[in-house]
């Protein structure tokens, strides 16, 4: 009855908090055009860019519609290979979410897991995550996302790269996220555990697992939101510079860090639409991320208010 | 002391056998090292021969004791690729990025810890808020994105600067400088700015944060109602209090710096290390990846010591804290 009245009170004090901030809302407005645009590429997109019938070459590098030779029925031109670029952007933002998406939801139920696990049982256990955590911590997160990577492509036979790309990307940038979300979750179980309901679920005998999925997770939550957001852009980010350097999501498939180094390569002929319109959808949609994140840390931590 | 140094080291130790153990599995259980080695004509029987005389067929334990052995008398053995030695490969590649990291830092913390003291003290002014946004885009923008720009934007449209490779290099010994020619100043300028651009919105922005939570503490309240002029009460009293926490960002910012020079030097063509591992994952180099692995860790473990032991030295609280114990 108290965690969920308390729950309450939190949950309209966010709201009413994102109601009185103008630059959250826009960039909940943004974020969700990304997410909306994304989901229905298939529907809203004018061209299919996985349809190879449809591409025709002598449409390859066309400029946006309101320049002189633009073409009309290509809004923001072409790239290369005569694929419609904003169709190509709307897929390869699909892709991104996707990826940023699925990997941050690894990460954190793993993070999440070891974490809670870590702060409540203490012990060996504790000691040998928080030793790995340490480790890991010091290495950045795009070196560890590279290792895991190279060595995946090591391991897996070369025909299966391609199809295997996506679940590769997904547990490279999942595995060099997760600790950020297990350190949290460890402190803030810490924190919980000494306080009374915890103590009384205790002293009634309740399973142990139970406390910490019933009891525990759902007063930890609000620091984990927080994280769960910030790294979604950087997870986005991520997915981008792998694709970017050439050993992300393979060539033939539009994500947004492909597109980009497509047009890198046709930058110096002056053909800047191709790298110009995949860098600012990325850009944009990180930085409508990282602003929800800042709100949500402003907003779930007292000290700041 | 002696007992907190220690401690640190053995830790350091443990880290690095830990990643000389990821190094070695992955040189040797990813990928056949004799199917590397020999043609598709090789028979059954050679190839056990070689087996047998590198010593592939001994216990895994033996195995790793003789890489560990190998690693630290720096003999990192051949490239899948080039045929090279590793080591050489390595060396002729790394005073390309240890050169280019140094610039990068230091366009980083010079810019960055002002801006930072500045906006933490003109809280809510314009430029400060102008500032702020800007680090907010700064930190949005991928490293990657702000390097195609500069390229578009001094190399394409205004051609005055050189976009790829490190320009006239001056050999000192076997350590190649860009330092030493107008050519490769130039060079430098573009790829050192792009990795030190993200690192500046970093650095800014964490000093900014603590000198906020210092500029709130109870004695500079004190100070301030004192009456002490406030170049000396930000100066001598605020800001050398964050320089614990600016001693961390260094740390964090080499390992940002080598992670991203990765990254940097794939955009610009640098020819450092980044590239040559990023070359290694492309083409399945195990040798390659395996030893930047375990040179990388070796630089992040000595950079953490480094960070710790100045703790100690700076912070008396650390000092006494281990005394207690």
């Amino acid at each position: 009855m108290f965690t969920a009245l308390r729950r309450y009170a939190i949950e309209n004090e966010l709201l009413y908090l994102f109601l009185h901030n103008r630059i959250a809302q826009l960039a909940a407005l943004v974020a969700l055009l990304c997410l909306g645009g994304a989901a229905l590429a298939p529907w809203i997109a004018p061209y299919d860019p996985y349809d190879i019938a449809s591409i025709d070459l002598l449409d390859s590098l066309l400029p946006p519609a309101w320049s002189e030779d633009g073409d009309t029925r290509f809004i923001i031109g072409t790239d290369d290979q005569g694929r419609d670029l904003f169709s190509a952007i709307l897929y390869g933002t699909r892709l991104s979410l996707l990826v940023g998406l699925l990997s941050i939801g690894f990460a954190s139920i793993l993070g999440i897991t070891v974490g809670v696990l870590a702060g409540y049982l203490g012990g060996r256990f504790d000691s040998i995550v928080m030793r790995i955590a340490d480790v890991q911590l010091s290495l950045p997160a795009i070196l560890t996302a590279l290792l895991i990577d190279g060595i995946a492509r090591g391991i897996l036979p070369r025909e299966s790269h391609d199809n295997l790309m996506i679940v590769v990307l997904t547990i490279a940038i999942g595995l060099s996220l997760w600790v950020n979300f297990a350190r949290t979750a460890r402190a803030s179980t810490f924190v919980e555990k000494s306080k009374e309901y915890v103590q009384a679920a205790i002293i009634m005998g309740m399973h142990p697992l139970r406390i910490m999925v019933v009891h525990i997770l759902p007063n930890i939550l609000g620091p984990l939101m927080v994280i769960l957001t910030i790294d979604l852009a950087v997870a986005i980010l991520l997915e981008a510079t792998l694709s970017f350097l050439g050993v992300g999501v393979p060539p033939n498939q539009p994500s947004l860090g492909t597109l980009i180094r497509i047009g890198t390569e046709y930058l110096f002929s002056g053909e800047w639409w191709v790298v110009l319109f995949p860098s600012l959808t990325l850009i944009i949609m990180i930085v409508a991320v990282n602003i929800l994140g800042d709100f949500l840390r402003d907003a779930l931590n007292p000290r700041l208010r | 002391m002696l007992t907190f140094i220690s401690r640190r080291l053995l830790q350091s130790l443990f880290v690095m056998l830990a990643v000389s153990l990821i190094a070695f599995a992955l040189f040797r259980f990813v990928g056949d090292p004799v199917a590397q080695m020999v043609g598709q004509e090789t028979s059954i029987e050679d190839q056990e021969r070689i087996r047998e005389r590198l010593g592939l067929n001994d216990s895994i334990p033996t195995q790793f004791v003789r890489f560990i052995g190998k690693l630290a008398s720096a003999d990192f053995g051949y490239s899948y690729r080039t045929r090279q030695p590793v080591s050489e490969m390595i060396l002729t590649r790394l005073p390309a990025t240890l050169e280019l990291g140094f610039v990068s830092l230091l366009i980083s913390l010079l810019i960055g810890i002002p801006a930072g003291i500045y906006t933490a003290i003109k809280r809510g002014g314009a430029l400060a808020n102008t500032l702020l946004v800007t680090t907010l885009v700064g930190i949005s923008i991928p490293t990657f994105v702000i390097g195609i720009f500069l390229i578009y934007l001094f190399g394409v449209k205004l051609g005055w600067l050189p976009t790829f490779g490190r320009g006239d290099t001056i050999a000192l010994g076997w350590w190649k400088t860009s330092f030493l020619t107008l050519d490769g100043l130039k060079s430098m300028l573009l790829p050192a700015l792009t990795l030190g651009v993200y690192q500046l919105t970093l650095t800014m922005r964490l000093v900014r944060a603590e000198m906020q939570d210092v500029l709130k503490t109870d004695y500079i309240k004190f100070a301030t109602a004192r009456g002490i002029n406030y170049r000396s009460l930000y100066f001598n009293h605020a800001f050398r209090n964050t320089l614990i926490p600016v001693i961390t960002i260094i740390g964090l910012q080499l390992g940002g710096i080598i992670a991203f020079s990765i990254v940097t030097e794939s955009v610009f063509q640098w020819p450092g290390m980044g590239l040559l591992f990023l070359d290694s994952i492309r083409y399945v180099d195990i040798p390659v990846m395996s030893v930047y692995l375990v040179l990388i860790a070796m630089m992040f473990v000595i950079i953490n010591l480094i960070v710790d032991m100045l703790y100690f030295f700076i912070d008396p609280r650390v000092r006494l804290a281990s005394e207690a114990n």
